[in-house]
């Protein structure tokens, strides 16, 4: 049996290939948003700034700012997880790894954001699940939220055009 | 988004204007990305927002994120609600539905244009489409559904 990769080694490739794919797209630096990852499950950390806020009176997260951040999370959890295997298996060599080696985005078809309370002036997190990830389409559901898990202050659901493969397949 | 007005837009073209205006200039990160009023009318709103490197979602093509247009078509729906004739007090996006048609040109500005087409007695639907320079049909259209707070006392 082929002894387990040393965990340094593991972690480091996971984590040059998350860099490679964030610090790519000046949106993301921007927003300032930053991915957590906890072996393939990504977390989405939005944070806190005052260009971040729409109404000053209350004050609460433009919505424009919620709908993005969970664009944003939807695009980086679906193409990490189309990374996910080819880095895992060597097939991506993470040592020389940057946004133009990268396979290209997920392009988004449509993106409905359902607002249940105003984002407030701090953090806010959110996690992506794949509802369906095809070859050619793929739909995807966004949580997020700031002080509980259980208290979601806006959720998403896209469908998403898959890049064309590296190989020129469709 | 959520946003209120201290009174009514007002009816007449010049008040609405100025009143779309101070809303937008006190909204920060509308100031962030440089939007501003094109047009202001009843029940309807055009804003503009310039291409900007900050904003470029894929850097091979140098094409603006679709976050970035979402934040235009929600304030401009927004604004929209808040200049409609029964002049409600208060709007908060509920539900937005953006359809990306095509990919915005680089360095081109955009422009979105909203019209809030019918309201009950708390609800204001709202449709909007947003443009770049080339004007070859939309780049994305929106549906959204937002909260219509009246003023206490105004007949519904």
């Amino acid at each position: 049996m082929k002894r387990p990769e040393p965990i340094q080694v593991v972690k480091q490739r996971r984590d040059a290939a998350l860099r490679a794919l964030i610090e790519g797209v000046p949106y993301i630096q921007y927003l300032g948003i930053e991915f957590d990852r906890r072996g393939d499950e990504l977390t989405g950390v939005l944070h806190f700034d005052e260009k971040l806020i729409g109404n000053p009176a209350l004050p609460a997260l433009h919505g424009g700012v919620t709908a993005a951040f969970l664009e944003v999370t939807a695009i980086v959890t679906l193409s990490w997880a189309m990374l996910w295997d080819d880095l895992e298996s060597g097939q991506l060599d993470a040592e020389t790894l940057t946004f133009e080696t990268l396979p290209r985005l997920p392009k988004t078809i449509d993106f409905s954001v359902d607002y249940l309370r105003s984002g407030l002036p701090r953090d806010a997190y959110a996690r992506a699940r794949l509802n369906r990830s095809g070859r050619r389409y793929a739909s995807v559901h966004v949580e997020g939220w700031q002080d509980n898990r259980a208290r979601l202050f806006a959720q998403a659901t896209g469908h998403f055009l898959m890049p064309a493969l590296t190989d020129g397949g469709a | 988004m959520r946003c209120a007005a201290r009174q009514g837009w007002g009816m007449t073209s010049e008040t609405r204007a100025h009143a779309a205006h101070q809303f937008i200039e006190a909204l920060p990160h509308c100031r962030a990305l440089s939007m501003r009023i094109e047009d202001i009318g009843e029940g309807a709103a055009t804003l503009s927002m310039p291409w900007a490197e900050a904003l470029v979602g894929d850097p091979r093509t140098g094409v603006i994120h679709g976050g970035a247009v979402s934040a235009l078509m929600d304030t401009s729906g927004g604004a929209a609600v808040l200049c409609h004739p029964s002049e409600p007090v208060a709007t908060a996006t509920m539900d937005l539905r953006i359809d990306y048609m095509r990919a915005a040109k680089p360095h081109q500005r955009i422009t979105a244009r909203a019209v809030c087409h019918h309201v009950t007695r708390s609800v204001a639907f709202v449709r909007a489409e947003a443009f770049d320079e080339d004007g070859e049909g939309p780049v994305a259209v929106a549906n959204g559904a937002f909260t219509f707070e009246r003023r206490k006392g105004a007949g519904a």
